[in-house]
């Protein structure tokens, strides 16, 4: 009834090429923009800001860099986590360094080093495939990790070897540090966030993404219609990496505040994977979904007891969640394999004969 | 999956998510403590003793004396996992809970205590690192929120220099001498490189630095390099299910167990049980005595299980990290109690509780009056030291209980303070924070 495109015609190359061709899907992410921008930061509590909001959106950001590599190229990636850690201690290390020069250029430049190492740990892609590439970029992130556990420049030396991020200002307003106001940094997280994904929702329907996603489908085909696999997939690794060296910088900056190695091992990598997965590879939507459903769900789920005036024992209470969450996981891939996004397109499809299905 | 079930499923989520900003409200005029605990995860084995510890605390004085100078006491607990990211989670919802915000924090994490560390200062939540966290904190200039007395990791590093010094027979001995510090992989670990190294200078020790990685359940490669080595003594700073593997490889390779030290965060029941007969032998560092033969216990067991002994026994009082959340706690109360002193006999804001900490001075008249006489020191804090740089004990394991083996070892204070103001100084100037002036 209310979806619908009848009527909705197309005079012009450029309305046809729009990133959202259906008016109701053009209103509909206008309104969640503005509510995000304008609602949230006036309702949203502290907590719901600092422990739910923050981090759903970094990690959003980390699986669409992710799913650019993995759900659009076809290359599996277990360093995430490593990627991340670049951008976090290469932010840390030039803001320390260059104190003066603007905190969001130097999220940029860290991006641009995740990027280069995403580069070099992408090399061994042009040889080997599925599992044993993903085997191989574990050594990414088990490499990074002991590198910025051992060598003292990152962290400048200081005995712990935890960075943390020092107070910086955007346009007068501090901005990271602990005496930012959870409010600003919800409003540069989600304003690098939104650029970013709309930057990647436009890559994978350019010339880039369709190269990536023949690669995907089967590359001898995609190398005999004239893509060179060589600049594809080492295009797919650096620009992911960037994205998730971003990501990384904001978690340190924007969310925790300080961090150590640990904080990007290993479980990460397989977190954000998880996110793609559970989202749906090869969807930015499906990354938004993902992050949500990884991040929230288990808040929910501690939350959710004493609320009802359950009063359980802590331990049992956490056990519980793990539980509910994997079957949670179980239940939504067998319901549908294709992840989260395709749920929605599904609804989509049925909301079109809504109320009078045939 | 049909339209009507999408729906649905995202309403119940949607509720859900509304519902979490909003906590449970508690009871008017106590005094809330929250609780960042640990009973799952791999380093629960440490947690749960720890968690039992604060809670038992906390009941004892609400049952016994009727509340803090008749405040009651009201605690909600949060489990972090030992993970840093749920531990900031954890504390953003507990910071307001009460009716004056949270008294003060105990992370009992050092990665969490390194992220709460800037945040306490712009929420006015002091933090109570007890020998634990960030070690620069004990300079009460620069760190104003922070406490970590009665002693840091770089004063329990040279304390334990100079306990091997003691059993070799003076400073000089150690020359020529190895030594090895077997470490967890993390913030936490690598707090007491920084003096050992110092002092291997000094004194002319060769140090050998081991590190294992979170969370420590494989260390074949660490005890072989130990083995290889043939280190003179052993250190270790270790957590959680990290200690119980190590002390049994250890044993494994026959390593002479009385030179094995653990920091004091490595010498509780559960990390010597499982290594059975091994593990005698095996020696920690500690600042208060072991077992549940002290006043304070008889209390916790008369007031809190009932006079039910084996009820107590399961919820692991007289434990080495049961006791040391005892003595936390108390720090905590008494606290609490200096600053009623000062502003009156209700709950207490964040402000007035970092007051009570500053100002705070256990006597050991005060021990003897909480039942604690010789079961922890006296203590004195002020503005600039925020340590005190007390000293510490060892303690033996002998296969069944913990007993304290030597005298209370000094900290070489002249080599760590110096080490302490520079930490803190150059965390000033890369956080632009002013010291404040002593007087």
């Amino acid at each position: 009834m209310f979806y619908r495109e009848a009527g909705q015609f197309k005079t012009s190359y450029a309305a046809d090429q729009t990133v959202f061709p259906i008016v109701q899907d053009r209103w509909g992410v206008a309104a969640m923009v503005a509510i995000a921008f304008v609602g949230v930061p006036l309702v949203a509590s502290e907590y719901m800001l600092q422990a739910v909001l923050i981090p759903f959106l970094i990690f959003a950001l980390a699986a669409i860099g992710l799913n650019l590599l993995t759900g659009y190229c076809g290359q599996v990636s277990l360093g995430t986590g490593g990627f991340m850690m670049v951008g976090g201690y290469m932010t840390y290390k030039l803001t320390t360094t260059f104190p003066d020069v603007n905190i969001l250029i130097v999220f940029v430049f860290a991006g641009l080093c995740a990027a280069l190492v995403g580069f070099v740990f992408g090399l061994p892609s042009l040889r080997i495939k599925g599992f044993y590439l993903a085997v191989a970029t574990l050594a990414a992130q088990f490499f990074l990790g002991w590198t910025f556990n051992k060598v003292g420049w990152f962290y400048n030396y200081n005995p712990s070897g935890t960075i943390t991020a020092p107070p910086r200002e955007l346009f007068g307003i501090t901005i990271t540090g602990p005496t930012a106001s959870a409010e600003v940094r919800y409003l540069v997280v989600l304003c690098i966030v939104a650029v970013f994904a709309m930057m990647a929702k436009n890559l994978v329907r350019g010339r880039v993404g369709r190269s990536w996603m023949a690669i995907r489908d089967m590359d001898i085909a995609a190398e005999i219609i004239g893509i060179q696999p060589i600049r594809t997939k080492l295009m797919a690794f650096t620009i992911s990496s960037f994205y998730c060296g971003v990501a990384g910088a904001m978690m340190v900056f924007l969310w925790l505040g300080s961090a150590e190695t640990e904080a990007f091992d290993i479980n990460q990598s397989f977190l954000v994977l998880f996110m793609v997965i559970i989202g749906g590879l090869g969807s930015i939507l499906g990354s938004f979904l993902g992050a949500a459903f990884v991040i929230i769900t288990p808040i929910i789920l501690t939350n959710a007891p004493p609320m009802f005036g359950i009063d359980l024992p802590i331990d049992l209470q956490k056990h519980i969640e793990i539980m509910l969450f994997g079957s949670l996981i179980v239940f939504f891939l067998i319901v549908e394999p294709h992840g989260l996004a395709r749920l929605w397109q599904i609804a989509k499809e049925k909301l079109r004969l809504w109320p009078f299905p045939y | 999956m049909k339209l009507k079930t999408l729906i649905l499923a995202g309403i119940a989520g949607a509720t859900g998510l509304s519902a979490v900003a909003a906590s449970p409200a508690l009871a008017q005029g106590d005094q809330f403590f929250p609780m960042l605990v640990y009973r799952t995860g791999p380093y629960a084995p440490s947690g749960i003793p720890v968690a039992n510890g604060f809670r038992d605390y906390y009941t004892l004085i609400n049952n016994r004396d009727g509340g803090i100078n008749g405040v009651k006491i009201s605690f909600e607990e949060c489990e972090t996992e030992y993970n840093t990211k749920l531990g900031v989670e954890c504390y953003e919802k507990l910071k307001n809970n009460g009716s004056t915000g949270a008294s003060l924090f105990n992370p009992y994490s050092t990665g969490i205590t390194y992220q709460l560390i800037p945040k306490a200062a712009v929420d006015e939540v002091p933090i109570l690192s007890m020998g634990y966290g960030r070690t620069a904190a004990a300079d009460g200039r620069v760190f104003e929120w922070v406490f970590n007395f009665p002693t840091t990791y770089w004063s329990q590093a040279s304390a334990f220099i100079n306990y091997v010094a003691q059993q070799e027979g003076g400073f000089e001995k150690l020359k020529g001498m190895k030594i090895a510090h077997v470490h967890h992989n993390s913030a936490y670990g690598k707090e007491a490189n920084p003096t050992l190294e110092a002092l291997a200078k000094k004194f002319g020790y060769k140090l050998t630095l081991l590190a294992v990685d979170h969370p420590g359940q494989e260390q074949k490669a660490t005890w072989l390099q130990i083995r290889r080595l043939k280190p003179d003594w052993v250190f270790m700073s270790g957590w959680g299910v990290m200690n119980q593997v190590a002390i049994k490889e250890a044993a494994s390779i026959n390593f002479k167990m009385d030179n094995f030290v653990g920091n004091w965060w490595s010498g509780s029941d559960a990390d010597v049980i499982p290594a059975g007969k091994g593990a005698v032998g095996y020696k920690s560092a500690t600042f208060h005595g072991p077992g549940a033969a002290w006043q304070v216990h008889k209390d916790i067991v008369k007031h809190v299980y009932g006079g039910d002994e084996s009820k107590a026994k399961a919820n692991n009082v007289g434990e080495v990290l049961y006791n040391r959340a005892v003595v936390n706690a108390m720090f905590g109360v008494e606290a609490i109690r200096t600053a009623q002193g000062k502003f009156g006999n209700k709950a207490m804001t964040g402000k007035q509780v970092r007051w009570g900490l500053e100002n705070l001075n256990i006597t050991e008249a005060r021990l003897k009056d909480l039942g604690m006489e010789g079961f922890t020191r006296a203590v004195k804090v002020s503005c600039i030291d925020h340590e005190t740089g007390g000293p510490i004990v060892i303690q033996q394991w002998d296969g069944a209980k913990w007993s304290i083996v030597s005298d209370w070892i000094p900290t070489l204070r002249d080599v760590v303070r110096p080490m302490v103001e520079t930490a803190a100084a150059n965390y000033a100037a890369e956080n632009k924070i002013t010291p404040r002036t002593c007087n």
